[in-house]
């Protein structure tokens, strides 16, 4: 058994934190520790989310944690919160991934677009784990470019009747409450996209697990159809506007992701530096040869710039200054940097790093998915190219 | 119910440590601090006991410099109701004179009862709950692994080799915990902010004279590398040589 992990912190980032900020932090460490790294290759091999583990995150605080205490949260700043992204996908994407949808997609467009009478029946119980949330923007044929939706709500006299199928969802089949994006309006007005709060056991309402996955095995991912699907006249979020809301709930999510891809990158590094003092060949440890003292050297170099990057991202967003162009740069970076550092960790273990009881390549395979969701890595290229020539190439 | 628990900030001693050029301390540099791991069980012991009672209060206490208020406050982080620091430029090695101050401060406190670790797993001395016992003239019993409180008196289980020993005495009583007792809570994030609101009182600590003071630490030498003597059956004689003149086990 290897040892607890203690992070990564070359350049003493830790003083630039908050005697909070750090708390928050080691609880986060310390729960993946004990509850999460026991119980995850397995889970990735069955290929279940690990339930169990839902009370006990909820207990902490680990859901919305950035939204106000008046709701049953936790009242954190934005860098602590993204702390708790970065430890939890040190243990796994998937888990992060569950608690990125459940407070950034699901609890923030509440908070952001709810009513009061929406936010006080839905933000506790949310924070509680009672219920578990999904967030349904991407269709089939509408990835990239989600304005294209083609799923409906038509206003009846009995409610918001809802048509349309929705893809890759991820805490889908779990889910007891969908926020479902739909189309007021055209099918080419995307001013018409407000957002639904649709209870599961709603009738028209499917969703179904995604087979055959070889990423994010420890994720629930699903399909949602809906058809003649009626919710109440009040299920609409009231504040929620054209495309640009579901958006803004992206820019809080890939702000999470952000700080996950460092703590993904941590695991791995950390991985691979103990297995590189440890293995010996040729009669040495593998620690003291050029070529995977390199594969070290570059990855603590990558992890190193992320981090002063991320937190003065989150400088920002607590700031109130921060921009969605910026949390583009952050997540394409931080993402292929922890693709590549995963993929170098595995190579670094040889034989053993195929397998489940390490990590690298569970974190590997997991990062392929979040290369890809919250707007691939290509998009966010194409975002921060618009952003510096001011011409759009989408 | 009211509980106090006395702490210690103590340094991570699984991660790498050097000794510092004095040759009496570790060196500060790169070294983390958290709570001593058995001052956690007794926290963990002292609100379980509270939340039983249904009322009551768990003071945390400690003495040392400013950084123990980072200690205090993850106790509080924990669910403890008040933190105390009684400030002391250096947390001293000498058990006596961290435990006057103790005795000091907690002598007419009302306490029920006063938790402390089984020992600080830095120093491992294991004197100052048993001393500060004896400076407020009240029972102490050490290295618990189960509690209950009844009618005015305590009963405990000690784990001795092979046997499980239980002792009951009358309260107010020190008692020093070992793991039995509960794994201790991690502070929730609700916890972490609402202990940055809670009462965290500052005095001056009343220490104690210290006669011990540290000669010098040093590291153990590092084990030899091991060697290769034969494969097989071949190998044995010369195993067995090794055993009886070198190692002397045999
Ligand atoms: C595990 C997982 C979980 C997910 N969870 C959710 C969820 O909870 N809710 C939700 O709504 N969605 C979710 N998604 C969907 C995800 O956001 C989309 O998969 C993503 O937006 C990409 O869409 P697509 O797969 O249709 O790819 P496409 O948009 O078809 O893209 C295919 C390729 O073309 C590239 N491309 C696209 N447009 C351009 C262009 N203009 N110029 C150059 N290249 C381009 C892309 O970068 C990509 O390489 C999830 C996806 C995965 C894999």
């Amino acid at each position: 058994m290897a040892n607890a992990f203690t992070g990564v912190d070359f350049y003493d980032m830790d003083s630039l934190l908050s005697e909070e900020e750090r708390a928050v932090r080691d609880t986060v460490r310390a729960w993946v520790e004990e509850h999460l790294m026991p119980v995850i290759g397995e889970a990735y091999i069955e290929g279940e989310f690990p339930k169990q583990l839902i009370p006990g995150m909820a207990e902490l605080g680990f859901f919305g944690a950035n939204l106000p205490e008046e709701y049953g949260c936790a009242g954190l700043n934005n860098v602590a919160y993204g702390l708790i992204m970065q430890e939890l996908e040190r243990g796994d994407s998937g888990i992060r991934s569950f608690a990125s949808v459940q407070g950034a997609l699901v609890m923030y467009p509440i908070y952001a677009f709810g009513s009061e009478e929406q936010k006080k029946h839905w933000l506790p119980r949310l924070a509680a784990g009672t219920d578990i949330g999904c967030f349904g923007l991407t269709e089939p044929d509408y990835g990239s470019n989600p304005g294209g939706m083609i799923t409906t709500a038509r206003e009846t006299k009995d409610g918001w009747l809802l048509n349309g199928a929705k893809m890759w969802i991820t805490n889908g089949s779990q889910a007891t409450v969908s926020i479902i994006w739909a189309k007021t309006g055209s099918v080419d007005d995307t001013k018409s996209i407000r957002g639904f709060i649709v209870p599961a056991d709603t009738k028209g309402y499917t969703a179904k697990d995604q087979k055959g996955k070889l990423s994010l095995r420890a994720s629930d991912t699903s399909e949602i159809v809906l058809q003649d699907c009626l919710v109440p006249r009040d299920a609409i979020l009231p504040k929620s506007g054209g495309i640009k809301s579901p958006l803004m709930c992206l820019t809080q999510a890939r702000y999470g992701i952000a700080w996950g891809g460092i703590g993904a990158a941590m695991a791995c590094y950390d991985e691979a530096l103990s297995y590189s003092r440890e293995r010996v060949m040729f009669g040495k440890p593998i620690g003291q040869t050029q070529l995977q003292q390199s594969r070290l050297a570059d990855m603590l170099t990558e992890i190193t710039k992320a981090q002063l990057l991320t937190l003065q991202l989150g400088r920002l967003k607590d700031a109130g200054t921060m921009i969605p162009d910026q949390v583009s740069l952050a997540k394409r970076n931080n993402i292929n940097m922890a693709c590549e550092a995963a993929r170098e960790a595995r190579r670094l273990l040889g034989a053993n790093g195929i397998l489940a009881e390490y990590h690298s390549m569970r974190h590997m395979a997991n990062l392929e998915s979040v290369y890809t969701y919250e707007g691939t890595h290509d998009m966010h290229t194409l975002i921060l190219g618009q952003a510096v020539t001011g011409l759009s190439a989408f | 119910m009211k509980v106090a628990v006395c702490i210690k900030r103590v340094p991570d001693m699984d991660l790498r440590f050097a000794i510092g050029s004095d040759g009496k301390a570790l060196d500060p540099a790169g070294l983390k601090f958290d709570i001593a791991d058995f001052d956690g069980y007794a926290v963990e012991a002292g609100l379980r006991l509270v939340e039983q009672a249904g009322a009551g209060e768990v003071v945390v206490v400690s003495v040392g410099p400013a950084a123990v208020q980072e200690t205090l406050r993850k106790a509080l982080g924990m669910g403890a109701t008040r933190a105390i620091q009684l400030e002391a430029a250096a947390i001293p090695f000498d058990g006596m004179a961290v435990a006057a101050a103790l005795a000091a401060e907690l002598k007419d406190g009302g306490f029920d009862l006063v938790l402390f670790g089984r020992m600080a797993t830095d120093s491992a001395n294991q004197t100052v709950g048993p001393m500060t016992a004896h400076l407020m003239g009240v029972p102490c019993v050490t290295a618990i692994s189960k509690l209950d409180v009844a009618d005015g008196r305590g009963t405990a289980e000690r784990q001795l080799e092979g046997a499980a020993e239980t002792v009951t005495f009358p309260l107010p009583a020190v008692v020093t915990i070992d793991e039995g007792l509960g794994r201790p809570r991690l502070p929730s994030l609700k916890g972490i902010m609402a202990a940055k609101k809670k009462p965290l009182d500052v005095r001056p600590a009343q220490l104690g004279t210290a006669s011990l003071t540290v000669d010098h630490i040093a590291l153990p030498p590092d084990r030899p590398p091991g060697r290769i003597i034969g494969e097989g059956a071949d190998a044995v004689p010369e195993l067995i040589r090794l055993l009886q003149t070198e190692a002397k086990v045999l």
